[in-house]
């Protein structure tokens, strides 16, 4: 029924076509878009902003933990009385390590991923005008625009940027005794993470109900590419999981502000004794987990969907096991609500429920390891391409595997013991979420921006920028695992205190340098990025002869997606290579009757009709090898 | 590809000269106090000069870029199909990755790896110890397969125009394959980490009471230890009480539990060999974390809720120096959790001895509640009494 109702609509949006070009103003193109096209976009380059901030951030506590000892006036210069005689203060330093996560996983990792791709690609890959509500999908757009200027503007306060960690674990959070970043930069934090989850759930409610109601004729969710998957499965874990944050932020303004006690109980802070009690701590970090253990997969899965496509089209070859890697998705959506527990192992849960928070991790590994092993099977005895795109696919893969497996260690919950909170956790989720999912956004951003801008970014600087970044996160968080199995816990200002630590300060010298080339390796990405989107070369309509249906849109965007009818889609997204047909890909809009010398017989899905046509086209053409099923 | 726009030289230097100048302005402005003046001294001229080293790499990269360019236009312009093959030179870059990266682990397991932390001092460490050792095997091997099939599959089927890739969708059996065979693993795993889990943590009364008892409460930026005295049992806390006594109770002690008279106040943890030792944890102001690395232990500290750990120390401090061959070598209790500007620096001394030392060291220990603590106490129960008098009084 769906389907009717929009070709009714997509008729009359078809003829209004012309007027609708006139109306467009400046601010009704750019500002107040409501155009998913240009969203995404908005959301692509607040998330590069954003990104390119929360590297400089950190780089600065980097150089700090490189040279604790040496004074820096230029930070005097730029941070003022946060930097006093050219080092950090302490305080100050905890508080760019939050900022630095909180914007890393949010804003970066969830709104510029997950906003900018689901955005683009939803409508274009499903055969759809827009969004189900291009109206709220505005509002996505700007409450995550408000939460990011309110989140960068803590750094122009009097007292400091949250400064609790990017979990703000209460009490430390809620007492603004406690340390200045627990002050007016915590209240501002949690305002502004408050609009983030409503912009998270309105473009995810959004994207779930595109999915659900808004695909073209044919396209069933079996023939849906797997980045639609993948986009319309965190969705849903984000509209399950965002809510719990809000709770628990709502509560954590409660203790704050009007003197409840939630998370508090029998503190004296500064001499002073509060009257809170019966609260629990441990309540933030269960509320806050149930969030955030799905955050991590609502970071991973949208960058796992993009490489699937990518690795697909570069390798020339259908992605291997599509169906097992659409439940593996789902596998990975189900389990991650019920593991949180895992980073409570020692935070004085019960130890039974570790016990059982360490079997459902353990569980999620598998259908994490299916996917990479998929991936591998793909590239087998393929005809590999190495865009850019391809190489960062790659390097996603590279990275899942190395992070994935340190993950091994940590959801083992005696293990755990000895490397909760320490550098080795830091080097895992900074390789599997942090770097493959950045992976993953970078690689869909070199396959998309033709669609995105009708033109091309420059490969070999592409080239150039995967290398460097490549080779400099490793160097960067491979040494921090063995600093963590050293008992090296994370979040230490200086390495100075404890002489037991003093073998590390080398190490660190030489992380920080990998970390500059890291940083400096992305103004290869940022010059080819914007100067790209005016003087690269033209994009032709289909450069990467990819199948899906986004190619089919002409290059020039226009508000509606398709000039005249939405396509219709006939097969799965992934006829790569086809033996029998004479170039190496079929479009999802190409119908069987036209490929009759590569058709499989389970193309058809058991329609019998169809098998009987071409069976007799078959045995005219002498063409018998192909029916038979490959194996 | 038209990169020649942006290399003008004059656009450049004119914009190096506008950064270079309104930095030395920004400097000039913050070191606005004269004593400030020869500190920031200098500062433009660093920054411009990094900047200038920056843009110069840069240039160089866009000459290169160019020269490339040039290359394969006059391969084009010649009539050759293709001037250089990325796809071939990216093929080799990723060997190349594979052999440098493969090696650069090795040398990372032995160089930093011997950096690590030495075996565990204590019973439960050893499991944990060889849990992880299996692990360590076991990912090894599976990082360096994968690793392996991963660059050498880029580099062995990269692009080529002569080949078609072989059409291959979904194999039910190899699923199957690397479906089960993890899960099997993981299953194995499982087992292991949650049996010595258990273990660890799931200790019997008997085997919790016999233990010596020590109670450690962690604030901002410290640690305050005690240990169960005579009766070996640590006497009542209350949080409201801290301060009290004229401000001698910094923990808190209930006086009205008698057995808080024999605790003992002690200035470093000294834990005998081979006898077990229960921790109880607490925390007055945020969460911390009491980490002890070598004996694996960890352990959050929580405000208003007791936690636990009990575990046995196997090495002494002095058998630890013989044989890490570091005679500085000390035990570490770290606070692991974020708790503020001083995290980093919250130190507490820590020693395994033998029980005989152990018994002479106790013997030192002064009781944690002072003479002076006595006095004020019962001061402070006279006026309760007079005051519980009045209310009475009042009452009526």
């Amino acid at each position: 029924m769906s389907t009717i109702a929009i070709h009714n609509q997509a008729a009359s949006h078809h003829d209004d076509h012309a007027h609708a070009h006139h109306k467009e103003t400046f601010l009704t193109k750019y500002v107040f878009s409501q155009d998913h096209k240009m969203i995404a976009k908005q959301f692509l380059i607040t998330g590069i902003i954003m990104g390119v901030i929360a590297m400089g951030i950190s780089i600065l506590f980097r150089i700090q933990l490189a040279y604790p000892d040496e004074s820096f006036p230029l930070l005097e210069v730029l941070l003022g009385k946060f930097a006093p005689e050219g080092r950090l203060d302490s305080n100050f330093y905890l508080s760019l390590v939050t900022i630095h996560g909180t914007i890393m996983v949010f804003f970066v990792l969830t709104a510029g991923l997950s906003g900018t791709f689901s955005n683009l690609l939803i409508p274009l890959q499903l055969g759809a005008r827009d969004m189900a509500s291009p109206f709220m999908n505005m509002l996505s757009y700007w409450f995550f625009f408000i939460a990011s200027v309110i989140m960068l503007s803590t750094f122009f306060i009097e007292t400091q940027p949250a400064g609790a960690g990017w979990t703000i674990y209460p009490p430390l959070s809620a007492l603004p005794q406690a340390m200045p970043g627990s002050g007016l930069g915590m209240t501002m934090w949690l305002i502004s993470m408050v609009l983030f989850v409503a912009s998270s759930l309105m473009g995810g409610i959004n994207y779930v109900s595109t999915v659900l109601n808004m695909r073209t004729k044919g396209m069933d969710l079996w023939k849906m590419p797997l980045t639609i998957w993948a986009f319309f499965l965190t969705a849903i874990v984000g509209i399950l999981s965002f809510p719990v944050l809000v709770a628990a932020v709502v509560l954590l303004i409660f203790d704050r502000s009007f003197g409840t006690s939630f998370y508090l109980s029998d503190i004296v802070i500064q001499g002073q004794v509060l009257p809170n009690e019966g609260g629990s701590p441990v309540l933030w970090q269960h509320l806050f987990w149930f969030l955030g253990h799905p955050e991590v997969y609502i970071v991973l899965m949208p960058a796992l969907g993009i490489t699937s496509e990518v690795i697909a089209t570069n390798s020339r070859k259908p992605i291997f096991g599509y169906h097992a890697m659409v439940y593996s998705l789902i596998g990975i959506t189900v389990l991650s609500f019920i593991v949180w527990g895992h980073h409570m192992f020692v935070t004085g849960m019960n130890p039974f429920l570790g016990g059982v928070f360490m079997i459902t991790t353990l569980i999620i590994a598998v259908p994490s390891a299916v996917k990479t092993f998929n991936y591998l099977a793909t590239l087998w005895r393929g005809n590999i391409r190495f865009t850019p795109a391809m190489l960062f696919a790659i390097g996603l893969v590279s990275f899942f595997i190395s992070g994935g497996l340190t993950g091994i260690f940590l959801g083992n919950a005696a293990l755990d013991i000895n490397l909760h909170d320490t550098y080795f956790v830091v080097a895992h989720f900074h390789l599997v979420m942090g770097s493959a999912a950045i992976f993953g956004m970078l690689s869909g951003i070199y396959h998309w921006f033709p669609k995105m801008f009708g033109r091309m970014m420059n490969a070999k600087l592409g080239y150039l920028h995967f290398w460097l970044t490549f080779i400099s996160a490793y160097l960067v968080f491979f040494p921090m695992h063995f600093m963590g199995l050293d008992g090296v816990p994370r979040r230490y200002y200086a390495f100075t205190e404890f002489e037991s630590m003093a073998e590390w300060l080398s190490v660190n010298k030489f992380i920080t340098w990998a970390a500059i080339l890291g940083a400096v390796a992305q103004v290869a990405f940022l010059y080819n990025f914007f100067y790209s989107i005016f003087f690269g070369k033209k994009a032709t309509q289909n450069p990467w002869e990819s199948t899906t249906l986004e190619w089919t849109t002409p290059v020039e965007h226009l508000h509606g997606n398709w000039p005249g009818e939405i396509p219709t889609v006939y097969r799965w997204p992934y006829d790569y290579s086809k033996p029998g047909h004479e170039t190496d890909f079929i479009m999802q809009t190409t119908p069987h009757s036209q490929t009759m010398s590569s058709n499989l017989a389970h193309d058809f899905e058991g329609n019998e009709e169809a098998e009987r046509i071409q069976g007799q086209w078959d045995t005219e053409h002498k063409n018998i090898n192909n029916t038979e099923e490959v194996k | 590809m038209d990169i020649k726009k942006y290399f003008k030289p004059k656009l450049l230097l004119s914009f190096l000269m506008i950064l270079g100048l309104s930095l030395q302005q920004a400097t000039a402005q913050v070191a606005g106090a004269a004593v400030v003046v020869d500190k920031n001294e200098g500062l433009g001229k660093m920054v411009g000069y990094y900047l200038l080293l920056f843009l110069l790499a840069c240039v160089f990269i866009g000459i290169i870029g160019k020269v490339l360019q040039v290359y394969e236009l006059t391969r084009k312009i010649q009539g050759k199909k293709e001037g250089i093959s990325w796809d071939k030179v990216n093929g080799i870059i990723f060997v190349i990755a594979l052999i440098a990266g493969l090696y650069g682990s090795y040398w990372s397991y032995t160089v930093q790896g011997a950096q690590i932390l030495p075996d565990a001092a204590s019973e439960h460490g050893e499991k944990i110890d060889s849990m992880f050792n299996i692990t360590l095997i076991i990912t090894t091997i599976v990082f360096v397969i994968t690793h392996i099939l991963l660059f050498v599959f880029a580099y062995k089927y990269k692009h080529s125009t002569k080949k078609k890739a072989y059409y291959l969708a979904h194999n039910n059996t190899l699923e199957k394959y690397w479906t089960v065979i993890p899960a099997i693993a993981l299953t194995i795993l499982v087992l292991m980490g949650f049996f010595t889990w258990r273990g660890i943590t799931n200790i019997s009364k008997g085997d919790m009471q016999s233990a010596i008892q020590v109670d450690v409460t962690a604030h901002q930026f410290a640690w305050d230890v005690r240990y169960g005295g005579k009766d070996n049992q640590n006497g009542k806390k209350n949080y409201k009480l801290i301060g009290s006594l004229n401000g001698l109770n910094n923990l808190g002690l209930d006086l009205a539990d008698s057995k808080n008279y024999d605790d003992l106040k002690v200035t470093e943890i000294v834990l005998p060999v081979n006898k077990s030792v229960r921790f109880t944890l607490g925390s007055q102001d945020v969460l911390h974390s009491f980490y002890m690395p070598h004996f694996r232990v960890q352990m959050n500290c929580v405000p208003g809720m007791a936690t636990y750990f009990q575990f046995t120390p196997k090495i002494t401090t002095a058998e630890m120096r013989e044989k890490t061959n570091d005679p500085k070598f000390s035990y570490q209790l770290y606070c692991a959790k974020i708790c503020g500007g001083s995290h980093y620096n919250m130190k507490f001394a820590v020693r395994v001895v033998s029980e005989k030392e152990y018994a002479a060291w106790l013997k030192e220990q002064k009781p944690i509640v002072t003479e002076e603590m006595k006095k004020e106490y019962q001061v402070a129960m006279k006026q309760d009494i007079k005051s519980e008098n009045n209310k009475i009084a009042l009452n009526n």
